[in-house]
């Protein structure tokens, strides 16, 4: 188990440097120049060598990227030329505000998404089960940001119930607070959610047609202790890789999710930062999001590696 | 697809002749009761007779769009629907249905070309990665590794971003971002047909590298690719979609169903339909293409369900 846990963790890193160097020798290959953008066309030759040589881009491409590597090492990443602060707290703000609406999202997509798929198995061919397939497969089919524009329009323009953009911590205003997060928490949750009741519904069929469960319910086990505690443990891994790879997929949905709700979050800062070619913003924006998403995968590799002792082997 | 068949299930082409011409029979019926089985159902025929019409309207949009698609008519702008302009107008005038029907062409465009680029990128990567093994095997995959850790739509916008907005640009984008999972589904493929006994006879019978590669493996684990590869056209369309209503995706003022509702979200209050009639023909035809893709897997790969 710990050569296991080693190998992956090893691999993680490789990973991680890899992204770096990968994401500094892209965002260096883009057409025009970050100091012109912040300066100006009216800048004055001084004023760019000056502004050049404070942001270090005259230093060799190598030194750049070794010089930008060694401050990371030290938690600095950097001044940010859009926002004129230091990466490293404008990241961490920026996060605190993406994870309180991604973290909610992903319980919800989770809970209910595992909820309806078991629905569905439970009730394989009755109209739950159709009905449930059939929401699921209209949730992948839709553009997050187009349902999201509906719901304004029905819930925040029509009936006026919900504000229809912004966002507020829960600790400052509590009630403000939910109001807002609710449309953009549901939102960003059903993508995922018709995507873990798919496979939580396939994974679930698949258990339940095994030997050991049809061993439960003849030695007189009760049908809902059969059902959440024989198969829904079995069917636990397809269900966790998938857990996983949502992580990444909410992160990316969350892009657009805080462009329609106007959410100052990670999503938002990385279009600014992209739009305003601010190397070292976007560089360390993905690879937060990078880093964030292979630790987590990390953990779900390791966590796979302690529920079944086959992949640890393999 | 079934000529795919076709080649996928002759496998080695050095079969006697007669054989050859018996199994051209066979085959002609099978592919017969490869439609029967992947149109048994009633959503499946919807959503490919959806398809058909999509595809139809791509190619005849100058032939059935009532307006051109692009010209401003400021006199008309933010009508609402009317006998002349079916879905009203947008804040330039252009008729909204034209834009939408000249928008399939970018959709289902950037649907078809990003899924071959990274149908073919993957392939070929998963190909040399699982056939070769070693060292090679490990820089690929950690390459691999490297995009699969960064979401689609944030990689596609990246590239985007580097190369520029543009049809062709949002193609590449888009491919490239999807090229991991092929990639990694060739590998796994070609890893465990490297060991069943057609191979090592080729090998054994000096067959080279390539032509190890490239005639008995490849074609032996096209199937699943291509299963993945209609799956994927829904995702490429969703994703062109989101490129362009962040603003980094198709130019304006080429129609793009993304765009559109992008554009009409600025007059959700007083005019919602801008907005929703694009989202619904994207839904309608990302659905299609799904459920198509999951009929698709069942015909020709049961034992696929769950791992595609």
């Amino acid at each position: 188990m710990a050569t296991f846990i080693l190998r992956r963790v090893l691999q993680t890193l490789v990973v991680i440097l890899l992204v770096t160097v990968l994401v500094f020798a892209i965002m260096h290959l883009m057409p025009g120049d970050p100091v012109l953008m912040f300066l100006g066309p009216d800048a004055s030759v001084e004023q760019i060598e000056h502004y050049r040589h404070q942001f270090g881009l005259d230093l060799p491409l190598p030194l750049q990227y070794l010089k930008w590597a060694g401050n990371l090492l030290q938690g600095e990443f950097g001044d940010s030329i859009v926002f004129r602060q230091e990466i490293g707290p404008l990241i961490v703000s920026k996060l605190k505000v993406t994870l309180t609406i991604a973290i909610p999202a992903f319980v919800i997509a989770v809970a209910f998404g595992m909820f309806f798929g078991i629905l569905a198995a439970v009730y394989r061919g009755r109209w739950v089960d159709s009905f449930i397939t059939v929401l699921a497969n209209f949730g992948m089919a839709t553009p997050t940001f187009w349902l999201s524009i509906l719901c304004v329009y029905i819930f925040s323009l029509r009936l006026g119930w919900l504000p229809v953009q912004g966002f507020t911590f829960p600790s400052e205003d509590f009630e403000l607070a939910i109001r807002r997060m609710i449309l953009p928490v549901s939102m960003l949750a059903l993508g995922p959610m018709a995507v873990f009741a798919r496979q939580t519904r396939s994974a679930m069929l698949e258990t339940i047609r095994q030997d050991y469960i049809r061993t439960a319910r003849s030695k007189g086990l009760g049908e809902r202790r059969v059902i959440y505690v024989h198969a829904l443990r079995n069917a636990l891994i397809p269900i966790v890789t998938v857990m996983g790879m949502q992580l990444g997929h909410m992160l990316g949905g969350s892009v657009l999710i805080e462009r329609v709700f106007v959410i100052p979050g990670m999503g938002s800062m990385l279009i600014t930062a992209i739009l305003n070619k601010d190397y070292q913003l976007v560089l360390s924006t993905v690879l937060v999001i990078s880093a964030g998403i292979s630790l987590c995968n990390l953990l779900v590799d390791i966590a796979y590696g302690y529920i079944d002792p086959r992949i640890r082997v393999s | 697809m079934a000529t795919m068949i076709n080649k996928t299930e002759a496998g080695g082409a050095d079969t006697a002749m007669p054989v050859r011409v018996a199994g051209a029979v066979s085959e002609s019926s099978r592919a017969r009761q490869f439609w029967r089985t992947l149109l048994s159902r009633t959503a499946v025929r919807v959503s490919f007779a959806i398809l058909v019409i999509a595809m139809l309207t791509a190619i005849l949009a100058p032939f059935i769009a009532p307006y051109d698609p692009n010209t401003p008519d400021l006199r008309n702008a933010l009508k609402p629907p009317s006998s002349a302009h079916l879905l009203g107008t947008d804040a330039l005038g252009r008729d909204v249905l034209s834009r939408i029907i000249y928008g399939s062409r970018v959709s289902l465009a950037v649907g078809f070309v990003s899924v071959v680029i990274a149908g073919s990128i993957g392939m070929l990567l998963g190909l040399v990665a699982g056939y070769a093994g070693g060292k090679v095997e490990s820089v690929i995959m950690r390459f691999i590794d490297v995009m699969m850790s960064i979401p689609l739509i944030i990689l596609a916008l990246f590239i985007a971003a580097l190369i520029g907005k543009g049809l062709g640009n949002v193609m590449l984008a888009i491919g490239l971002g999807m090229t991991p999972s092929y990639a990694r589904l060739m590998r796994g493929q070609v890893k465990s047909i490297k060991q069943l006994d057609y191979v090592t006879a080729g090998i054994i019978s000096g067959a080279g590298r390539i032509k190890i590669m490239f005639k008995h493996i490849l074609p032996n684990s096209l199937s699943p690719i291509i299963v993945l590869m209609t799956m994927n056209l829904g995702t490429a369309i969703l994703t062109e979609a989101a490129l362009s209503f962040l603003g980094l995706g198709i130019n304006p003022p080429t129609a793009s169903w993304g765009a559109m509702i992008s554009d009409g979200y600025n007059h959700l209050r007083t005019l919602p339909l801008l907005s929703l009639a694009p989202g619904v023909t994207i839904i309608m035809v990302v659905l299609a293409f799904n459920i198509v893709g999951d009929a698709l897997r069942d015909t020709l790969d049961p034992r696929l369900r769950g791992a595609l």
